[in-house]
């Protein structure tokens, strides 16, 4: 039999769906380029015309003014750079913290809200529904007044025992100071941590094999707290403190804490964790009820329940929403600026753009920033839900 | 706040501000029908609104002198409030014509943020308020105290160079809004507040018991506050310029809002080129040549203007001091019209 040759028609090259698909993805390529390089060539002609300075020079420029709550090396001779860092550190810390405080109390109120204690469960559902629904930036602004007006005057400071003192002025806590003797205890911390850590991996081993407990909690303190103080006691705690004490006007010395800090970290855990309790209820509620009547009916408590059974599998659902929180809140740790905390928006944005008069590279670094932020949070948090998403075999 | 930068920012990328930055800023005003004033909006003396509404300060008086010499009615004007840190990119973007919101005169704002200074329409200098009970009766024993200090002012870098050239420590607490800083000085966050000593007089009948704070004699710096306009525009500059002069030189020659009428009839060659029966003086402005009487009729001279916003006529009874004539001992000094 005669092989039938079959040659396909040669389509041109426009009715190929392949080719043209590259066509049109090319050409949009050109256009955002395009756009992009246009609009950049504009602002900076814009810019030229109106002689107003360009470029990133202003980076080495003597700031000049001051700065409250520095937690590097900073003074009013600093440059600009510098006073960037100062702010890219305080909005660190600030969101840092809240991050961790938020958590908690949002796990906490989450909890509680399905709590069978009806008490317990419609407080829960009051304060996600009182907090949630009200402007931050109002909460802000009323916690702020609240801690300057609730906390007494300089001269009739609260004296915490201990050596500190708390007035409108901020929280004023001894500071401890090491002396070089103390690393030893430093050491021994850090050995206790890996101890510990050791301790617990060998436990869930042997636990694994043998279905015995061990007193993970019992030796984990031990090793990360008792070891340490020990060597402390043994080296004769070579730790001395800085203690605060008041000056003319002001409290000196020791360790300080902005009543604008605690505004704003206060009104952002507050204010966040409403959101997070909603999350990790919705989370729990995800999980079916037979996963819990099979935990009780094997014999589990029901903390054990909530913490071995029912936690592990609604994180999987808690996970992605709660990212988005944690971004929310950096994000929102901006709205500093209403209540004179010194974040990146405050000094760079603000101070540093009105000084420098550099809208459009100033407002690009802080975006870039902030992208950076929520860049690497998310990235992260996808690591750790991935760890926790379900394995499907 | 921040949606003024984001905006500029918009408009500096997408080239809006090229148009507003041309030299066309009276015909776009004419066109529009109305002057945008870059306003303070909460310094009662320079820039206020009442109860109702209705606009009252110097700055005020300036930008509606400046809509009387254009449209012959000073009610032609919106006066767009902008605090301290965003008021430069507001002028630069085209969201206002002028900012009049007593801003201080210096060498890197007149330079580098493509702007330029017109004339000094108050003569000032920075003080400190502090509480009586604190008994400081000089700046120099502030060492080691609180200060608050509104942010992106010419105050907060005079503050820290002040207490860096005596040698003092300082604790700055810094707040976006003037506002926002004097409750904070007025809850006790702060030992003392600071800003130019026309603000102190102002701010100062803000807090809850006035009598229990005092302004100390100490000036620590020059501050030239007045108008400012964008790059570019030479007879928009202009006529801000001549705006003040007019005022300035209505009161040297005793013209005010009430005899300016009677004053058109008058002999003196100066008055009859100043009020525009004599020459063509508004023609290279770009403005009828009346535009002097327009203001004077208007808004008054420089020393009406002065008396009813901030002195002897005002809540704040400031002396004339440096802004008296300059026939009179002081520095307010303009050219003729001629």
């Amino acid at each position: 039999m005669a092989a039938v040759e079959i040659t396909r028609p040669k389509t041109p090259l426009i009715y190929n769906p392949k080719a043209r698909g590259i066509a049109y993805q090319a050409v949009l390529c050109a256009v955002i380029v395009f756009l992009t390089w246009s609009a950049i060539q504009n602002a900076a002609d814009n810019l030229a015309r109106a002689k107003i300075a360009t470029g990133f020079g202003f980076w080495e420029g003597t700031a000049g003014f001051d700065i409250s709550q520095t937690l590097i090396e900073y003074s009013t001779t600093s440059t600009y750079g510098r006073a960037f860092w100062v702010g890219l550190i305080n909005t660190l810390v600030v969101a840092g913290l809240g991050v961790v405080f938020a958590t908690i109390l949002g796990f906490l109120i989450g909890i509680a809200r399905l709590s069978k204690n009806w008490l317990v469960a419609r407080m829960a559902g009051f304060y996600v529904e009182i907090i949630r629904n009200i402007p931050l930036l109002l909460q802000l602004l009323f916690w702020y007044n609240a801690v300057l007006k609730a906390l007494p005057a300089i001269r009739e400071s609260l004296v915490i025992p201990g050596g500190g003192f708390l007035n409108n002025r901020g929280l004023f806590l001894p500071q401890p100071v090491f002396e070089p003797s103390s690393r030893f205890a430093l050491i021994a911390l850090g050995l206790g941590i890996v101890a510990a850590i050791a301790y617990r991996l060998w436990a869930k081993r042997r636990q694994m094999l043998t279905g015995q407990q061990a007193p993970v909690l019992w030796v984990t303190i031990g090793l990360v707290i008792g070891l340490p103080l020990a060597v402390l006691a043994l080296s004769g705690f070579p730790i001395s403190f800085n203690y605060p004490e008041a000056g003319r006007f002001n409290i000196r010395g020791g360790m300080e804490v902005l009543p604008e800090f605690m505004a704003l970290l206060f009104g952002l855990v507050i204010y966040t964790a409403a959101f997070i309790a909603e999350v990790v209820r919705a989370g729990i509620l995800a999980v079916a009820k037979g996963q819990t009547e099979a935990a009780y009916s094997v014999g589990l408590r029901p903390g054990q329940t909530l913490r071995l059974v029912v936690i592990p599998q609604a994180m999987r659902v808690i996970i992605p929403p709660l990212t988005s929180q944690y971004l929310n809140l950096t994000k929102n740790s901006t709205l500093a600026v209403a209540i004179g905390y010194p974040d990146l928006v405050q000094i760079f944005a603000g101070t540093v753009l009105n000084q420098t008069g550099q809208a459009v590279e100033v407002i690009v670094i802080t975006m870039a920033v902030y992208l950076t932020i929520s860049l690497v949070t998310s990235a992260l948090m996808n690591l750790y839900n991935r760890r926790m998403a379900l394995v499907e075999r | 706040m921040k949606s003024v930068v984001i905006r500029v920012a918009l408009a500096a990328i997408l080239g809006i501000a090229a148009s507003a930055a041309s030299a066309q800023t009276l015909n776009t005003i004419k066109q529009r029908g109305v002057l945008n004033c870059g306003s303070n909006g909460t310094l009662a003396g320079f820039g206020l609104p009442d109860s109702q509404g209705r606009w009252a300060g110097l700055d005020v008086d300036f930008c509606k002198a400046l809509a009387a010499a254009i449209f012959n009615d000073p009610n032609k004007v919106k006066f767009v409030p902008l605090t301290a840190k965003d008021r430069f990119t507001a002028l630069q973007s085209g969201e206002v014509d002028v900012l009049a919101r007593n801003t201080t005169w210096t060498s890197s704002r007149d330079t580098s943020l493509g702007l330029n200074f017109s004339v000094v329409n108050y003569y000032d200098g920075q003080g400190f308020m502090v509480r009586k009970a604190l008994k400081v009766n000089s700046a120099l024993e502030l060492g080691d105290a609180a200060v608050c200090v509104q942010q992106g002012t010419t105050t907060e870098l005079n503050l820290a160079d002040y207490f860096r050239a005596n040698k003092m420590k300082l604790k700055t607490v810094t707040f976006a809004t003037s506002t926002e800083a004097v409750k904070a000085y007025d809850a006790g966050r702060c030992d003392a507040y600071t800003t130019d000593a026309s603000g102190l007089a102002s701010e100062r009948l803000r807090l809850a018991n006035v009598n229990d704070h005092i302004i100390l004699q100490e000036i620590i710096s020059k501050e030239p506050l007045g108008p400012v306009v964008r790059h570019g525009d030479d007879q928009w500059f202009d006529i801000v310029k001549w705006t003040h002069y007019a005022m300035v030189n209505a009161e040297e020659l005793g013209i005010t809002q009430a005899n300016v009428d009677d004053q058109k009839k008058s002999d003196n060659p100066d008055v009859k080129r100043l009020l525009g029966s004599e020459g063509k003086h508004g023609e290279a402005l770009g403005l009828p040549d009346d535009w002097a009487y327009r203001i004077i009729k208007h808004v008054g001279n420089y020393g009406e203007s002065f008396e009813r916003n901030v002195g002897q006529g005002s809540v704040l009874k400031i002396a004339r001091g440096l802004n008296a004539l300059w026939n009179k001992g002081g520095l307010q000094f303009a050219p003729s019209v001629r």
